[in-house]
C-alpha cells in the first residue's frame, strides 16, 4: 500500500510509455462524447440545436491526427503490440470517421423533425463510432471484444429510435437478442483460442497455435469456428443474416445506414484482426469456412433480394450479397494474402461510398413519397431527375458497371482470387460471376422503376425540397463513388499493405 | 502543333464529349436548343480532333502505334492509362466519329417520344466517350472500363425511348452483355497472371496491350489457352453478336429509337469484333487457332441462320436487326481464317456494315415516323409517296446486298474468298465447305433484301396511307445526316485501298505475330 502511494507521490510517478499522437483521434472523439453530454445537461433549446454541429466538428478534427499520422508513415505500436496503428487502421479509421459524418448529415433533419432525442441520438452515434475506431487498431481479443460491444450497443438503441413505431421497437429488439447471442457465441469462441492460443494478443496467439502443429485440431477448429460465427452476426453473412432485414427496414433509415455501412465494416475489420494477423496460420480450417459463408451469403442474399418490393429490404439483401463478395477473399489468404486484404479494404471504402449513397437518395426521396416501396418510386425521373440520376449512378456502381467505383472493389476481389489460383478461388470466382449478373437485374429494376415506369395515381408528383445536408451527402457519395472509379489508384495506393505481419 | 497532338491528340477526342455532358448538366432541361446545340458542337469538336490526328497520322508506317500516350493509372494492379492508334483501329475510329455527329444532326428535329433531348442527347454523348475509347486504349483495364462504359446509356436510351416492349429488350440487351463482361474480365485477369516474356520467360504481370501482343501468349499451357479464349470469345461474341448468342439483337434493334439503332448497328457491334481482332487473337493465338473451326463454323450458321430469318420477319425493322447478324456472321468468318487476308475483310466489312446497316436504319427511323408502323405488309409505294427516300432506301438495300462498285461488296466478297485458303493448321476441307455456305448466303440475302425493297417501295401506297398528307420526303437535316453516309459508301466501293492500304500493314503485323 504505501508503495502504490509512494508511486502516485509527485515527481516519483512513471506512466507507462502513451503514445498520445498515435491516440489522438479516440482522445478527441471521447472528448466529444463527453462535450455532448455536457451540452445536454445544460437544457438549452439552443444547446440541442448545437447538437449535429459539435458532433461533426468532433469527427472532423479527428481526422485531422489521422492525416499527421499517416505523413509520420511509422507504424506505431502501443501496449506490448495490442494496439498498432499503421497504415491499414488509419485508412478503416478515416472510412468510419467519414461514414458517421455523412450518417449525421443523414440524421440532421431526420431526427429534428422526427421529434426525437437529439443529445443522446448523437452521444450513441459518436460513441459506437469511438468502437470502431479502436477496432480498427485492436491487435488483442479483449481489445476487439470491448471494442465490438462498444460499437454495438449504442447500435442496438439507435435502431430502436423511433419509439412509437412497433416495427422500430422490433428492429431494436431482434438485433439487440441476436447481437447478445453473437456476442455469447464469440466469447466462447475466444476462451478456447485463449486456451490453445495461451494469450489474449493475436500474434502470440498465432505462434502458439502454430506451434501446435497437428495437434489439438478439434478444439482449434472449434475455437477458430466459434469467433467467425460471431462476426459472422455482425456481418450478417448467411445463415447468420436473418436480423438484418427487419432490422434495416424497421430502424430510422440513417440509422439503417449506419448499421449496413459503418456497423457492417466494423465487422469485417474484426475479421481481418482475428483471421488475417492471428488464424492465418491455418488456413486449411479457415478457406473453407470462408467458401462455404462467401458462396452462401452472396447467392442467398441476391436470390432473396430479387424478390423484393421495399427499397430499404432490398438494399440489406443487397447489402448481405455484397457482404459475400467481401468475404471471398478471405479463401485465398494462404496463397495471395496480400492481394485479399487489400481486396477486402478498397471494397469495404468503396462499398461504404455507394451504399451511403443509396439510402441518402432513399431518405431525400421517401420525404416526398413518404414510402420506401418501390411502386412509390415510379416515374422519379420525371419529377426528381437529380436523385433519379444520383441513384442510377449508386446502383451502377453496386452493380460493377465502370467507371463508378464498383467495379474496382469487385475487380480486386477476382484479382485476388484468380492470383490464388487454387480449386476453390477458381469455383468462388465463377459463383462471384454469375451473382454479379443476378444482382443486376434487381439493381437495374430500381433503376427501371425510377425511368420507365409512370408515376404512382397516388403520389403528388411534386417534390418536396431535399435538406441541404442530404443534399450534400448525396453529391459526397457521388463524387466519391466516380472518383474511386475513375481514378481507383489513389485508393489503392493507400490500400498497398505490406505483407501481413504474422508468426509465418 | 505535333507535339501537342501526340500528347493530348486522342485524350481529347475520347473526353471532348463528356466535357459536353459536364456543360450540359448545367444548362436547365427546358433550354432545349442550347442543348441540341452543345451536343453538336462537342461532338463536331471530337471529330475536328479526330481529323487532325487522321491528317498528321504517318501512313506510311500505319502498322504501328501512334499518338502513344502512357501515365501511370492503377499502379497496384500495374494497370496503365495507354492509347495509341494504329491502321486497325483508324478506320473504325473514325467511323464513330463520323456516325455521332450525324445522329446529333438527326436528332435536330427527331427527338423520340417523350422527349427531354437533354437526357437523351447526354446519353449519346457518354456512348460516343466510350466508343471512341474502347477503339483508342491500349491496356486492357482501360479496355474494358471503355467497353462497359456504353452499357448503361444504351440501356437507358432503350428502356426510355424505345417501342412498345423496351423493357424487356432493354433488360436483356444489358444482362447479357454483363454476363459477356464478366466472362471477359476473369480471362484477362488469368492473361495477366499466366502471361509470360518470351524471351526472358519471366512473367509478365501487365495489362500493356502492347506487350501482351508482343508475348503473343507465351507461357500459358494449351488448356489455360483454350479457356482463356473461351472466355473472350463469350464475352465479345455476345457483343458482335454471334449464333448463338444473337438473341439480344433483334429486341434491342427494334425497341430502340432510330438513332439507338444506329449507333448500335455502326458502332457498338464492333466493339466486338474488334476485341477478337485486337485482343483475343494476337494475345491467345493458340486458343485462336483451337476455336476458329468453331468460330468459322458459328459465323457460317450465323449467315444462314440470319438470311432466313430475314425472310421470316413481318417488320422491316426486325428484318434489318437479322440481316445485322447475317452481315457480322461474313465478319466472323473472315477473322476466322486467321489470316491478313481475311482480316482486312473482316476490318473492311466492319466499316461498310456499319454505313450500311446505319444507313438502313436511319430510313427504317423516318418511315417509321411518317407511317407510324413499319410492319411491310402495310407499307408500299414508298417511290410514289416519297421518291427520293425510296431512291434512297433502295440504294441503301443494293449496297447492303453486296453489288460491286459499292462498300457492301468488298466487305462480303474477299471474306468469302479468303476462307479458300485458311491459315496453316486449320482445315482447309472446312473452310471451303464454310465458303460455299457462305456464298448461298449472299444469294439469300439478296432474296430477302430485294422482296423487303419491292414489298415497301414499289406498288401503289396502301389505302391507309393513300391520303395522308403527312407523309412528306426527305427533310433538310436527314439529307444533312444521310448525305455524308451515301457518298462514303459509293466512294469506299469505288476505291476499296482507301481502307485496306490503312489497315493492311497492322492486320499483317498482327497475323505474322499470332503464327509466328
Amino acid at each position: 500500500m504505501y508503495g502504490l502511494i509512494q508511486q502516485l507521490a509527485p515527481g516519483r510517478f512513471s506512466s507507462p510509455a502513451v503514445d498520445f499522437h498515435a491516440l489522438a483521434p479516440e482522445i478527441i472523439l471521447l472528448a466529444t462524447v463527453v462535450g455532448l453530454v455536457l451540452l445536454d445537461s445544460i437544457k438549452l433549446e439552443r444547446a440541442r440545436a448545437l447538437m449535429p454541429a459539435v458532433v461533426n466538428i468532433g469527427l472532423l478534427t479527428a481526422l485531422v491526427p489521422l492525416v499527421t499520422l499517416a505523413s509520420s508513415g511509422e507504424q506505431r505500436s502501443l501496449f506490448e503490440g495490442s494496439y498498432v496503428v499503421d497504415s491499414m487502421s488509419l485508412l478503416l479509421k478515416a472510412l468510419f470517421l467519414v461514414s458517421a459524418y455523412v450518417v449525421v448529415l443523414l440524421s440532421t433533419n431526420y431526427v429534428a423533425e422526427g421529434d426525437y432525442w437529439e443529445s443522446e441520438y448523437y452521444t450513441l452515434l459518436a460513441s459506437s463510432v469511438l468502437g470502431m475506431l479502436v477496432m480498427a487498431s485492436s491487435r488483442d481479443l479483449v481489445g476487439i471484444f470491448v471494442a465490438l460491444e462498444l460499437l454495438s450497443i449504442p447500435a442496438y438503441m439507435l435502431a430502436a429510435w423511433r419509439k412509437g413505431d412497433s416495427k422500430s421497437n422490433e428492429a431494436g429488439l431482434k438485433y439487440y437478442l441476436m447481437g447478445v447471442f453473437a456476442s455469447a457465441v464469440l466469447l466462447y469462441g475466444m476462451s478456447l483460442v485463449y486456451g490453445v492460443g495461451r494469450s489474449t494478443r493475436l500474434s502470440e496467439i498465432a505462434g502458439n497455435i502454430d506451434k501446435l502443429g497437428n495437434k489439438g485440431v478439434p478444439v482449434v477448429t472449434l475455437a477458430i469456428l466459434f469467433t467467425i460465427v460471431g462476426f459472422a452476426f455482425k456481418v450478417s453473412a448467411v445463415p447468420f443474416h436473418t436480423w438484418a432485414p427487419d432490422t434495416y427496414e424497421g430502424a430510422p433509415t440513417p440509422v439503417t445506414a449506419f448499421l449496413a455501412v459503418a456497423s457492417k465494416a466494423a465487422g469485417f475489420v474484426a475479421l481481418i484482426q482475428v483471421v488475417f494477423y492471428c488464424f492465418a496460420v491455418r488456413p486449411d480450417i479457415i478457406q473453407p469456412v470462408f467458401f462455404v459463408l462467401s458462396a452462401a451469403t452472396m447467392t442467398v442474399g441476391n436470390l432473396i433480394a430479387l424478390r423484393q418490393t421495399n427499397l430499404v429490404r432490398m438494399l440489406a439483401y443487397s447489402g448481405i450479397a455484397q457482404a459475400g463478395f467481401i468475404l471471398a477473399p478471405f479463401v485465398v489468404i494462404e496463397d495471395a494474402g496480400t492481394s485479399a486484404l487489400s481486396a477486402i479494404v478498397i471494397y469495404l471504402v468503396i462499398y461504404a461510398a455507394m451504399t451511403l449513397g443509396a439510402f441518402a437518395v432513399v431518405i431525400a426521396v421517401s420525404r416526398t413519397t413518404k414510402s420506401a416501396e418501390l411502386s412509390s418510386f415510379g416515374g422519379l425521373f420525371n419529377y426528381m431527375p437529380g436523385m433519379t440520376v444520383a441513384m442510377t449512378v449508386f446502383l451502377a456502381s453496386l452493380v460493377g458497371i465502370p467507371p463508378l467505383g464498383g467495379w474496382f472493389a469487385k475487380f480486386g476481389v477476382f484479382s485476388a482470387l484468380l492470383e490464388a489460383n487454387t480449386p476453390l478461388a477458381l469455383t468462388l470466382a465463377i459463383v462471384m460471376a454469375v451473382n454479379t449478373v443476378i444482382a443486376a437485374f434487381y439493381y437495374l429494376r430500381v433503376a427501371k422503376t425510377m425511368w420507365f415506369d409512370p408515376v404512382p395515381e397516388s403520389s403528388s408528383s411534386i417534390a418536396l425540397p431535399v435538406p441541404t445536408s442530404v443534399n450534400a451527402a448525396i453529391g459526397l457519395a457521388v463524387v466519391a463513388t466516380f472518383v474511386f472509379g475513375v481514378l481507383p489508384g489513389l485508393l489503392s495506393n493507400l490500400a498497398d499493405f505490406a505483407p501481413i505481419a504474422i508468426g509465418r | 502543333m505535333m507535339s501537342f497532338l501526340n500528347d493530348w491528340g486522342l485524350i481529347l477526342t475520347t473526353f471532348l464529349p463528356l466535357a459536353g455532358v459536364m456543360v450540359m448538366f448545367l444548362i436547365p432541361k427546358e433550354s432545349e436548343s442550347t442543348h441540341r446545340m452543345v451536343a453538336l458542337v462537342t461532338s463536331l469538336a471530337a471529330a475536328v480532333m479526330g481529323v487532325l490526328i487522321m491528317v498528321n497520322f504517318d501512313y506510311g508506317r500505319a502498322g504501328r502505334l501512334q499518338f502513344v500516350v502512357d501515365r501511370s493509372w492503377i499502379s497496384l494492379i500495374n494497370s496503365r492509362f495507354i492509347m495509341g492508334i494504329d491502321g486497325l483501329s483508324l478506320p473504325l475510329f473514325a467511323l464513330t466519329l463520323l456516325i455521332v455527329p450525324l445522329v446529333l444532326i438527326y436528332s435536330w428535329n427527331h427527338i423520340p417520344s417523350p422527349g427531354n433531348p437533354k437526357a437523351f442527347l447526354i446519353l449519346i454523348l457518354i456512348l460516343e466517350t466510350g466508343m471512341i475509347g474502347s477503339f483508342v486504349a491500349e491496356d486492357l483495364i482501360l479496355f474494358f472500363v471503355f467497353f462497359e462504359v456504353v452499357l448503361l446509356p444504351m440501356y437507358f436510351m432503350i428502356g426510355v425511348w424505345g417501342g412498345p416492349d423496351r423493357q424487356y429488350a432493354s433488360i436483356k440487351f444489358f444482362l447479357y452483355t454483363l454476363f459477356g463482361s464478366a466472362l471477359m474480365i476473369v480471362s484477362f485477369l488469368s492473361l495477366y497472371f499466366m502471361a509470360k516474356d518470351p524471351a526472358t520467360g519471366e512473367l509478365l504481370r501487365t495489362f500493356d496491350m502492347r506487350a501482351l501482343t508482343e508475348s503473343g501468349g507465351a507461357g500459358l499451357a494449351r488448356t489455360a489457352a483454350i479457356l482463356i479464349f473461351g472466355g473472350m470469345f463469350i464475352g465479345f461474341g455476345i457483343k458482335v453478336p454471334m449464333f448463338p448468342f444473337h438473341t439480344w439483337l433483334p429486341d434491342a434493334h427494334t425497341q430502340a429509337p432510330t438513332q439507338g439503332s444506329v449507333i448500335l448497328a455502326a458502332v457498338l457491334l464492333k466493339l466486338g469484333t474488334y476485341g477478337f481482332v485486337r485482343i483475343a487473337i494476337p494475345m491467345v493465338p493458340v486458343g485462336a487457332r483451337v476455336w476458329a473451326p468453331v468460330i468459322g463454323v458459328l459465323a457460317v450458321i450465323g449467315i444462314i441462320y440470319g438470311a432466313l430469318g430475314c425472310l421470316a420477319q413481318t417488320d422491316m425493322k426486325r428484318l434489318i436487326a437479322f440481316s445485322s447478324v447475317a452481315h457480322m456472321g461474313f465478319v466472323m468468318l473472315g477473322i476466322a481464317t486467321l489470316t491478313d487476308f481475311g482480316i482486312n475483310a473482316a476490318v473492311f466489312g466492319m466499316v461498310a456494315h456499319g454505313l450500311i446497316t446505319g444507313m438502313l436504319f436511319f430510313v427504317a427511323g423516318s418511315m417509321k415516323e411518317r407511317f407510324h408502323t413499319l410492319e411491310i405488309k402495310r407499307l408500299g409505294g414508298l417511290l410514289v409517296q416519297a421518291p427520293k427516300m425510296g431512291w434512297i432506301l433502295g440504294f441503301a438495300t443494293m449496297a447492303s446486298l453486296g453489288l460491286p462498285g459499292l462498300a457492301g461488296f468488298w466487305g462480303e466478297f474477299p471474306a468469302i474468298l479468303s476462307a479458300y485458303n485458311p491459315a496453316p493448321g486449320l482445315s482447309v476441307p472446312l473452310f471451303r465447305t464454310l465458303m460455299i455456305i457462305a456464298a448461298v448466303g449472299t444469294v439469300l440475302a439478296a432474296g430477302y433484301l430485294l422482296w423487303l425493297y419491292q414489298r415497301t417501295a414499289f406498288g401503289t401506297p396502301k389505302e391507309e396511307f393513300a391520303n395522308d398528307s403527312s407523309i412528306h420526303d426527305v427533310e433538310t437535316t436527314e439529307w444533312i445526316a444521310w448525305l455524308p453516309i451515301l457518298v462514303l459508301i459509293v466512294v469506299l466501293g469505288v476505291v476499296p485501298s482507301l481502307i485496306f492500304d490503312v489497315t493492311n500493314p497492322a492486320v499483317s503485323l498482327l497475323v505474322a505475330g499470332a503464327q509466328g
